[in-house]
């Protein structure tokens, strides 16, 4: 299990570097280095900008390098000090701004994943079970439309029902009066009735896929002759399917993590907007519209980082659950 | 039943299409989804106008009932607008005492029907093209005419998911291809490739390489740019798709007698073993054109993709953004209508097919 | 009469599909009395696992039970029970135990072999865990798994095929129960593990007193472990007896055709034909009016058969059959094989000789990471066909048989070696050097036939571009000369030219065999490669097919080399047979000899575990257990490849030095230290007499 987790880790470390490279891509893609951008921002403001700092700035970033050593300060910046740059736009470190943001972030998509899987356990489970049932068929449209209907449109929705017939605000992660007030059981309440907007919200699309993932694997699982042969021993069905096919049928449940994340990745940057909430989507968004590109690609590798530590963790309990992943190393 | 001679001679296309025939539910979603691309194709004229034309008069103009009756055939009743003395607050009230009929093949504002054929017809709208308005589902900010709109826009929505997927077809099969033949390291760096790409979540992925598109581009360049940026990250399902069918394929025997039979190693690619999975592949297809067709509604809902004076659903839905607009104007949600139904459709339509893709399995 | 443990009485299963309903079990009377063995056998769709499956109220939908009774100990009507009720799980495991055909997908890949028995002790007994443990490790050696407490604790996936068919019977004998339903136990076996599994439930079964139900379709495992047979037919049964009854006197056209179309072992007597029972088991959508079997059978009496429902008729006692007739006419023997100029052959020049074949394979590694290791599926072969012969090639799965064949058909690129083929000039030629476009000429003297009759052909060709393939890429023939030389060929190997355009799903698998041998001797070969060309066929069809080849190699003065792993089949059809254990050959020698007088002891347990389709000859297992499972290629035993299983190692030499292949007498090679000094038995020789000898 040792080595199998070592190995694991070990592939990782390629993964992360490509993924570094290509983020830093991505800030180098935008006609004009950073400084550029920069010098014309603070022109368009009506401010020039000083002399001493244009050299620090230089340094900084080593913008008057080759590429590659441009990138070797980058990514030791953010490996050594933990220095993703500054943004321009906020006129902040990029590091700041991501420790206000992440948690919340962090936290939505941790359980929204947990959302994910209570919900999509039982059905899918129950769908393979009483396959072509009214119960299934139901699920599975409700599962088509799932992945059918963007999420802003649901966020949209829900807004405008909340709105327009129980004359509430859906939005935002508190209500106004809280947003100020320290923190009192009333306003974790008031946090907790919030929440839940987002978490369906970005879990629909999930929680289908999860649900058409489970019932495809159990049913195939079903028709195993190990099933059968449970059944001629005597064993009673109930036990029979949850000890055996349910058992084997998790293990894609689990390795989902790593196609869930990006999902729930990508729902954060459309619909925070929507609603309103303080996560990193939105500043993204505004980042890249600003073209503050250290502040998108700290983002983008952190998010990257993060579906990446997702995978692992996914990949180890797949280990830990199935012996033929575990044993094979 | 089906006489036995008839199925003994039946090629695999034929015996797909018997299979896929028994989808009920697909068969009627590939319809759709066919009746869909045909108003793509023939927008200009299906749409009762351009959807570009502004009228102040009739901002936010709630959507008119379609009525009918003997005298007139099909009319709408016009608008008036009125103000509330205390709020002050405008709004729409329809005046029952007049008609605008409504007829078909009505000469309206001039288009291109395909591109190249100059025509004035539209299939139906106001019989008098200088009277007032027809507004069947509502008007959007600056009083264009929402239904035009989105017909307009499906022609963008759904050419974009067209072409974003031949895109990645083109780098899936010739990448999954090369990872499945040659196999060995070729496929290990290929996969780890993909693996890389996959980790990295698409949508802000997309909009990083989007938002390097410069904002000077053309509306034509926009639109290809997101097609090569929405293919450019999905490609990888495809060619994962590709070369796992490529592996099953390469180890049935038939391709080992292939070479036995002395074929050359094109003529076992293209003769024995592609006809293998392109039914496959068109399944897998059609699966990934609403993944993209999301992509762009998306996309184009932040500001980062397609912009007006450019029709996607995406644009339209762009409008929706804000809660007060849609609280006041709720038929703006009606192009997400369009795109669930589309979106749905081609999913049972692919689904259906690719359960009818193998009609050899056991 | 004592009552019989088992009565099955009208039983009726039907299966509900979109195209129609099919009547997998149509009618089936059967009894099985306590403490004897019944064996059900049949060609494949004939009804006998759906039968056993009806038993305990397993069949899966859309099949379904629709008629008859199924009496359990003279009370309980099985039939009757719902299947998922708690009546009929009392009887599954608890008084009915049974076995399934794959024994690695029988058990849950997740938990350990020893968490799935004792589950099954829990369920019907009242244990502890320890106790459950205590007693699962004493049923594991009960069945002969050597080191049980620690296998107690690995998983499916670490054990061999035979060690999880002995954990299936432990599992299914946990609560000692009176009957045992056995389901193709040993098909998914290899030859040798098979005998060893048959032997242990022969032995169990004689234990714990118990009845067994045991479904086959080979009638020499029936042979070994009957004492009642009922043989099956599209659904019914057509005949039931002893075991001596239905092989020595059986009554049913059927029973005796099938018994006829087998080859058996003969230890060098006259080759025969074999008697094909003419066209092919009919699909369950079309049964035949009147008797089903009527449409194959040779004393058919048109007007009666066709129409009405053979009536039961009694042969003595315990012994039924359905027929019109009540005396069979016997058939006539076929004359025994000319083996036309054979002899005079043996001074010719090789056709083909194989030097040093070697084919390894790589596992593990990776992009950056050396191989962990290579497998040598072919291992240094030597070997030597002489033309219009049949060179056999034996051995078990995974001995590296099937490697070496594509090799020499340049299918993969051996690592080293020469394969030296004379051309008809009589120049060699190394085929091994060749490539490119010289090799294209060779391929068409050298063909294969492949083994799986449904992947070998593209399902996306007609027939006619399938057999027309080879004419098509070298250029030999094509449009409408095309047209008329692949309906010749179709004509040769018995199929009809109008069948050009249809696709190979029309077809049934003895039919597809048949397209694939025309593809393969279209080209008009010297020698072609067989991989297998039977083993996925009905026992009625394999005779067909074997006659077919026969033929043809007569016709068309072909050279064969035949690739199986069953011995009879081999022993049917060759003029010479190699036997290879681990990608090394350890005997190579004439059929006759090698099968009377066997000079390696791998060679020795393969016949031995080879089962007799005769009762008469049911006998003790000669050669004590042949040892473990085969060793992993990738780490082959040292010295003798096959010390690790061998009956006769000795202290000196065997477990370290390599044997050499040595001649012994004319043209007879062996691999072993030994093989001057031992004995071994053959076929028709007892191990008596070997006993005296040696």
């Amino acid at each position: 299990m040792l080595r199998y987790i070592g190995r694991r880790i070990l592939i990782l470390i390629p993964t992360l570097a490509a993924i570094s490279v290509i983020t830093f891509v991505v800030i180098q893609l935008p006609p004009g280095d950073y400084l550029t951008t920069l010098t014309a921002q603070r022109a368009a403001q009506g401010d020039s900008m000083p002399t001493g700092e244009l050299a620090r700035l230089t340094e900084r970033y080593a913008l008057d390098e080759p590429v590659i050593v441009q990138y070797w300060q980058w990514i030791s910046n953010i490996l050594l000090h933990g220095d993703f740059g500054e943004s321009f736009d906020y006129a902040r470190p990029v590091s700041a701004l991501l420790a206000e943001r992440l948690p919340l972030t962090i936290a939505l998509s941790v359980s929204t994943l947990i959302f994910i899987w209570v919900v999509s356990f039982p059905i899918g489970v129950y769908s393979a079970i009483r396959q072509y049932s009214l119960g299934d068929y139901g699920f599975t449209f409700l599962g088509y439309l799932g992945l059918a209907v963007p999420n802003f449109l649901i966020a949209l929705l829900l807004m405008w029902i909340g709105l327009q017939f129980f004359d509430l605000n859906a939005g935002g992660i508190l209500s106004p009066e809280y947003r100020d007030a320290p923190w009192s059981p009333a306003k974790v309440g008031d946090l907790l009735a919030h929440l839940w907007v987002p978490i369906v919200i970005w879990g629909t699309a999930g929680t289908a896929g999860n649900i058409r993932v489970l019932r495809a694997n159990l049913l195939d699982e079903l028709r195993k002759p190990y099933v059968v042969a449970a059944r001629a021993r005597g064993m009673p069905e109930r036990t029979m399917t949850i000890t055996y096919p349910v058992r084997v049928a998790m293990n894609p449940f689990f390795s989902t993590i790593g196609w869930i994340l990006p999902g729930l990745i990508a729902a954060d940057a459309i619909t925070s907007k929507v609603l309103n909430l303080q996560t990193t989507g939105p500043l993204m968004l505004r980042a890249l519209l600003a073209q503050d590109m250290y502040l998108a690609g700290a983002i983008l590798l952190i998010s990257a980082v993060l579906v990446v530590i997702g995978t692992l963790v996914s990949d180890i309990a797949l280990g830990w659950l199935d012996p033929r992943v575990r044993l094979r190393y | 039943m089906r006489k036995e001679q008839d199925v003994d001679v039946a090629s695999q296309w034929k015996l797909v299409w018997w299979g896929f025939k028994r989808h009920r539910v697909a068969l009627v979603c590939g319809f759709v989804t066919l009746a869909i691309y045909l108003v793509a194709v023939f927008a200009p004229f299906l749409a009762p106008g351009s959807g570009q034309k502004t009228n102040s008069d009739y901002i936010y103009a709630p959507p008119q009932a379609l009525q009918f009756d003997l005298d007139t055939g099909l009319y709408v009743h016009p608008y008036t607008l009125k103000q509330d003395p205390e709020t002050l607050a405008l709004s729409f009230a329809a005046d029952e005492t007049k008609k605008v009929p409504v007829g078909f093949f009505v000469k309206g504002e001039p288009y291109e029907l395909l591109g190249f054929i100059p025509w004035d017809r539209h299939l139906f709208g106001p019989e008098n093209p200088g009277g007032p308005p027809m507004y069947l589902l509502g008007a959007d900010s600056v009083g264009r005419d929402l239904l035009s709109r989105i017909i307009r826009g499906t022609t963008v929505s759904m050419s974009i998911g067209l072409v974003g997927v031949l895109l990645s077809l083109v780098l899936g099969i010739v990448l999954g291809g090369v990872s499945g033949y040659f196999g060995g390291r070729t496929d290990t760096l290929i996969q780890r490739v993909i693996e890389i790409i996959m980790s990295i979540p698409t949508i802000p992925l997309w909009m990083a390489l989007f938002a390097a598109v410069p904002a000077s581009w053309s509306q034509l360049e926009r639109y290809f740019a997101l097609t090569v940026v929405i293919s450019l990250v999905g490609w990888t399902g495809l060619a994962r798709e590709v070369r796992g069918k490529f592996f099953a394929v390469r180890g049935e025997e038939y391709v080992m007698a292939a070479t036995a039979d002395g074929a050359g190693r094109l003529r076992i690619m293209f003769r024995h073993m592609l006809p293998s999975f392109t039914s496959h592949i068109i399944a897998s297809l059609s699966l990934s054109i609403p993944s993209v067709i999301l992509a762009e509604t998306a996309l184009s809902f932040i500001g980062l993709g397609l912009q007006t004076p450019m029709i996607s659903w995406g644009v339209l839905l762009q409008e929706a953004q804000n809660i007060r607009a849609v609280s006041t104007a709720p038929w703006m949600l009606i192009p997400g209508i369009a795109v669930v139904i589309t979106v749905l459709a081609m999913n049972f339509f692919g689904d259906g097919l690719r359960d009818a893709a193998d009609p050899y399995k056991h | 009469m004592e009552e019989p443990l088992l009565t099955i009485e009208g039983l009726r299963t039907h299966f509900f599909t979109s195209e129609g309903v099919l009547k997998a079990v149509d009618g089936v009377d059967l009894a099985v009395p306590a403490g004897k063995t019944v064996c059900l056998v049949g060609e494949s769709g004939c009804g006998k696992s759906v039968t056993a499956r009806s038993i305990l109220q397993l069949v899966d939908r859309p099949g379904r039970i629709v008629e008859g009774s199924i009496r359990w100990k003279g009370g309980l009507d099985l039939a009757a029970l719902d299947p998922t009720g708690e009546e009929i799980r009392r009887v599954r495991g608890g008084e009915i135990g049974m076995v399934f055909q794959e024994p690695m997908a029988s058990l849950s890949p997740m938990y350990t072999v020893g968490a799935q028995l004792s589950q099954a002790l829990r369920l019907h007994r009242d244990l502890s865990r320890q106790q459950a443990r205590e007693e699962g490790v004493a049923l594991l050696r009960k069945v002969g798994i050597p080191n049980a407490e620690q296998r107690f604790d690995a998983y499916p996936f670490q054990l061999s095929g035979g060690m999880c068919q002995r954990v299936m019977i432990a599992i299914a004998l946990c609560c000692d129960p009176a009957l045992l339903i056995a389901d193709e136990p040993t098909t998914a076996l290899d030859v040798t593990t098979q005998a060893r599994i048959v032997d242990l439930m022969v032995d169990l079964r004689a234990q714990n007193d118990m009845a067994m139900l045991f479904i086959t379709h080979d009638l020499g495992v029936v042979a070994e472990v009957a004492d009642e047979v009922a043989v099956m037919y599209l659904g019914k049964v057509v005949e039931h007896g002893t075991a001596e009854k239905i092989f020595n006197d059986p009554r049913h056209p059927y029973t005796r055709a099938l018994l006829r179309s087998i080859p058996k072992l003969r230890g060098g007597a006259a080759r025969r034909r074999l008697t094909a029972i003419r066209g092919m088991v009919p699909s369950l959508r079309q049964v035949p009016e009147g008797c089903s079997f009527h449409s194959r059978c040779d004393h058919a009496i048109d007007g009666v058969c066709d129409t009405t429902a053979p009536p039961l008729k009694r042969h003595g006692e315990a012994h039924l059959a359905y027929c019109h007739l009540d005396e069979v006419p016997a058939e006539r023997l076929d004359p025994a094989v000319q083996v036309t100029g054979r002899s005079a052959v043996e001074e010719a020049e090789p056709l083909l000789r194989v030097e040093g074949l070697a084919m390894r394979y790589p596992i593990g590694g990776g992009l950056f990471r050396k191989p962990a290791g290579f497998v040598r599926a072919v291992d240094g072969v030597d070997l030597t066909i002489l033309p219009g012969q049949t060179l056999g090639l034996v051995g078990e799965s995974g001995c590296g048989k099937t490697t070496l064949g594509r090799c020499v058909a340049r299918l993969i690129e051996p690592t080293a070696g020469r394969i030296l083929y004379r051309e008809e000039s009589g120049d060699e030629v190394d085929l091994a050097a060749v490539t490119g476009a010289r090799l294209k000429a060779y391929r068409r003297q050298i063909r294969m036939i492949f083994q799986d009759p449904f992947s070998s052909l593209n399902p996306r060709m007609t027939l006619q571009q399938i057999v027309g393939e080879p004419l098509r890429t070298s250029g030999i023939a094509g449009g409408s000369e095309l047209r008329d030389r692949v309906a010749d060929m179709l004509t040769r190997v018995g199929l009809r030219p109008e069948y050009m355009q249809r696709y190979p799903h029309a077809f049934s698998g003895g039919q597809r065999q048949r397209i694939n041998i025309a593809r393969a001797l279209i080209t008009g070969p010297r020698l072609v490669i067989a991989d297998e060309p039977v083993s996925a066929l009905d026992v009625s069809v394999r005779a067909q097919i074997l006659n077919l080849l026969t033929d043809l190699q007569e016709e068309l003065g072909l050279t064969y080399l035949f690739i199986s792993h069953d011995l009879s089949v081999v022993e049917h059809i060759s003029d010479r047979v190699t036997v290879m254990y681990l990608g090394k050959v350890v005997e190579d020698a004439d059929t006759a000899g090698l099968y009377r007088r066997p000079r390696h002891p791998y060679t020795e347990a393969l016949l031995d575990a080879v089962p007799v389709p005769d009762p008469a000859l049911r006998r003790e297992r000669r050669t004590p257990d042949t040892g473990d499972d085969l060793p992993d290629p990738a780490a082959p035993p040292p010295g003798c490849r096959f010390h690790t299983r061998c009956a006769h190692v000795r202290p000196e030499s065997c477990r370290t030095d390599v044997p050499e292949l040595r001649a012994y007498g004319e043209r007879r090679l062996a691999a072993c230290h030994h093989a001057a000094q031992l004995t071994l038995a053959g076929v028709g020789s007892t191990a008596r007499e070997v006993g005296t000898g040696g």
